[in-house]
């Protein structure tokens, strides 16, 4: 009575020494799919693991052939799987893509450090171009300088979009996973975000914009994504260092029932939702000509302020991750800035 | 005590608060120090009544001001009351069903009802035209003791429990029904096997907790239908419909969510309404309290699986931010309702003299009934693939099983139908016939215009016909 569920992936072959691979029923199965918690051999679950992403590209259209595509590298686990399966897949079934490694060096001392070592290598291993973008390229500032001035650490992400568009690409791919989504979807729901709600399942996301962006890994597990490189793939990934309250809760679900990450985001995509409200603010920076719902975009605001020597200037209740004490906020917005509703990205737009 | 519970009172597992009380009534330190744990947690910064000038202690906060006792169970009387008059959910005509688990939430429904029950008896006894008759209340509580292995002395104990709650409330006569779930297999002496046995074939154990749930609302019904009742009133609050958007998020059943969020809810055959939709399971233990209003903890039982798992994640957010409740709440209200989710102008106050009628308010002026198709077991709406799947089933459906199963939505179908494929048949047969007769008259009815058209399909000209 009562399925039991896995405990993640199991590695070791099977006690019984006689279980065969649910799917090519040769190989002694040799791990436990944390998706679908199938006994499968080491080959299947390559083949299985990429063929799912090749499905969700195809199905989705998310490519054009001869589109440049800017891959964003964390360094992380995700962004370096993201990068060997795109490019295995681009030659496999020739989806004719110019594929590039991207990387925003925040310039935070020790903090990109070991990240930008894995993307380096990753440019090696999987013979991708890197480029690196830094803030100062972008906004002629370094984020340590950004946080000596006004004592701050903000993520802003557009950095990335800058640097793609720097760098002439047509789109960006993005390693979020199903369970990034998931939390998403939580989130917005607890933080009563409809209007990001209503976008934050959609697979390619600005595509009236400059730069389209879209994750190719939206249906494909976390836990999945750790197992992909173990054998294969030597890495040093920087660990997920922030787990809140919605990442706990949804690993907890996980473990009682792994399809449920798959039903958020089916939730999140049938949520009756009008068609006002989704909208999402549209216009341009009169500064750069960036994405923006006021006349200057948040970056652009942040850097005037401190160009012209006035850090505090931009400061405000959009700030995901403000949290000096110095009573510039006010009370209403801690609750914003309450950890435990930050998502594993910082602010919630993708 | 009654005191703050993650589940709303209804007990949701070892961890909560709420399940080994007994009433009340019990307990003798000072309710001061429980209260002031509300107090404290939504920050108030003041400990006096910032809503009357009588200057009593704060008991209670909102919007960060305090309330005296008095102020705060005017509150959440005026909450009630909005509810029920903004949604139009007691005509004075009605005979109103209210569900009584024993928790601190239906045990403030039974009181505000019961208040508005007196004024309008008062009003109507000294009224000239007695156009308003008083509508009538009565009380019903569900027993699930055969699923729970409740010794019979407790249900009895408990029962009488409730029964000298609601006769303590007068004026106004109201009957209690007590029912065991197993009634509404109505299979008479083996209700209760069958009630076990199907009960034993659903393997997850959210989906075992979620079936028994749609047995209650089916109970529930079949009370009100039996006895006449034209309403049924829920004291599911708003920490309670909070849980459900997440727990019914983490199903996959987005589409179907706001169906069961709203005030009303004209699904089901008799209409079932939710005043207490804006409360929050905190306050309403709290006014317990302090009005010294005795529930009867021992009936509740506690939530399991994946709704355990969502009320101890919503605690924990409470905790953090007691506002958060209400927020999830702002987000499930920008989801669109469905059309049932209002009750029809169509001869809905035909009772009232016409100069009373703009009063009532929040009537759908669209008369058409409703269309959707909705799951056989739980009730929710359809949303587009479980309609293609349905469309696709009729058409190649050789057995009525099958029909069956693509009558039940997603997460039904996953949750709670037996995982072997050769078990469906069984299971569907053990089920209450109330659910698969619907989907027979259904089948009927298309299976009668079918045959009206093979019976006249050879005198019927294919367009291509050249005579043969």
């Amino acid at each position: 009575m009562g399925s039991s569920v896995g405990d993640g992936a199991k590695l070791q072959p099977s006690r019984e020494g006689g279980r065969l691979c649910v799917r090519c029923g040769e190989r002694k199965a040799a791990l436990k799919r944390p998706k679908t918690l199938e006994q499968i051999c080491r080959e299947c679950f390559y083949v299985v693991f990429e063929d799912e992403i090749h499905q969700t590209i195809a199905n989705n259209s998310l490519f054009k052939a001869g589109e440049r595509v800017a891959i964003g590298a964390s360094g992380g686990k995700d962004s370096t799987v993201l990068a060997y399966v795109l490019s295995e897949l681009n030659r496999r079934y020739n989806y004719g893509l110019d594929l590039f490694l991207l990387s925003v060096d925040e310039g935070i001392t020790g903090y990109r450090d070991d990240s930008l070592e894995t993307v380096k290598r990753n440019e090696i291993q999987y013979g991708l171009p890197l480029k690196i973008v830094s803030y100062k390229d972008l906004y002629g500032w370094t984020m340590d300088d950004i946080v000596k001035a006004i004592g701050l650490k903000t993520i802003v992400h557009s950095a990335l979009d800058r640097g793609a568009a720097l760098l002439k690409a047509d789109k960006i791919v993005t390693g979020h996973n199903a369970d990034d989504i998931a939390e998403t979807v939580l989130l917005n729901i607890l933080r009563g975000d409809i209007a990001r709600l209503s976008r934050c399942t959609f697979i390619t996301t600005g595509e009236d914009g400059p730069i389209p962006r879209c994750k190719p890994f939206k249906y494909t597990y976390e836990k999945d994504i750790v197992i992909y490189p173990f054998y294969e793939i030597y890495r040093i990934y920087s660990p997920n260092a922030y787990r809140g309250f919605a990442r706990e809760f949804i690993k907890d679900l996980e473990r009682m029932r792994p399809r449920a990450i798959l039903d958020i985001i089916k939730s999140g995509e049938n949520f009756r939702i009008s068609t006002t409200t989704r909208m999402p603010e549209q216009g341009t920076c009169e500064c750069c000509g960036y994405i923006s719902s006021q006349t200057l975009c948040k970056a652009c605001v942040l850097l005037d302020g401190l160009n012209r020597g006035l850090p505090k200037l931009g400061i405000g209740r959009t700030k995901v991750g403000a949290g000096s004490g110095d009573g510039m906020q006010h009370a209403k917005h801690s609750e914003r800035n309450r950890s435990s509703l930050q998502g594993k990205h910082g602010n919630l737009d993708f | 005590m009654a005191g703050a519970s993650a589940c709303g009172g209804a007990g949701c597992g070892p961890h909560c608060s709420s399940s080994s009380s007994s009433g009340a009534g019990a307990e003798g330190d000072a309710p001061a120090e429980r209260m002031g744990r509300l107090s404290m947690a939504a920050g108030a910064s003041t400990t006096t009544c910032g809503k009357c000038d009588g200057g009593g202690a704060a008991v209670a906060v909102s919007g960060g001001a305090g309330m005296c006792g008095e102020c705060f169970r005017a509150y959440l009387f005026g909450k009630f009351k909005l509810a029920v008059t903004s949604n139009a959910m007691v005509r004075p005509t009605d005979s109103v069903l209210l569900a009584f688990s024993g928790g601190p939430a239906s045990r403030v429904a039974l009181q505000f009802i019961h208040e508005m029950q007196s004024k309008a008896i008062q009003s109507w006894e000294t009224s000239n035209s007695q156009a308003l008759p008083a509508f009538g209340v009565g009380v019903a509580f569900v027993d699930e003791s055969a699923l729970l292995s409740r010794p019979e002395h407790e249900s009895e104990m408990a029962t009488e429990d409730i029964k000298s709650i609601v006769s303590s409330l007068s004026p106004g006569d109201k009957k209690v029904h007590v029912a065991p779930l197993e009634d509404v297999f109505s299979s008479g002496s083996e209700d209760k096997a069958a009630m076990l046995e199907v009960v034993g074939m659903i393997n997850d154990e959210t989906g075992r907790d979620d079936f028994v749930r749609c047995l209650l609302m089916l109970s529930l019904q079949k009370i009100a239908l039996e006895n006449g009742y034209t309403k049924i009133m829920l004291g599911t609050c708003a920490s309670g419909i909070a849980r459900h958007v997440l727990s019914a998020t983490v199903k996959g059943q987005g589409y179907s969510l706001p169906a069961d969020v709203q005030y009303v809810d004209t699904r089901w055959d008799v209409p079932v309404v939710l005043p207490l939709h804006d409360c929050l399971a905190q306050e309403l233990s709290l006014l317990c309290e302090l009005d010294s209003l005795k529930t009867q903890q021992l009936l509740d039982r506690p939530c399991s699986g994946i709704n355990s798992l969502v009320a101890s994640f919503v605690s924990r957010l409470r905790d953090e931010n007691p506002s958060r409740e209400h927020t999830i709440l702002r987000t499930a209200q920008k989801l669109k309702p469905f059309s049932f989710n209002k009750f029809s102008a169509n001869g809905y106050h035909d009772f009232l003299p016409s100069r009373l009628r703009p009063k009532f308010q929040n009537v759908d002026t669209n008369d058409t009934t409703f269309s959707e198709i909705l799951c056989l077991i739980c009730g929710s709406p359809f949303s587009e693939s479980e309609l293609q799947n349905l469309e696709n089933t009729k058409h190649k459906a050789q057995i009525k099983i099958d029909l069956y199963t693509a009558h039940c939505c997603q997460s039904c179908h996953f949750q709670i139908l037996p995982a072997a494929t050769d078990m469906y048949e069984h299971f569907f047969s053990l089920l209450p016939k109330f659910w698969t007769e619907k989907v027979d008259t259904a089948v009927t009815a298309s299976a009668s215009h079918g045959s009206l058209r093979d019976r006249i399909e050879d005198y019927l000209l294919e367009e291509d016909d050249d005579g043969n």
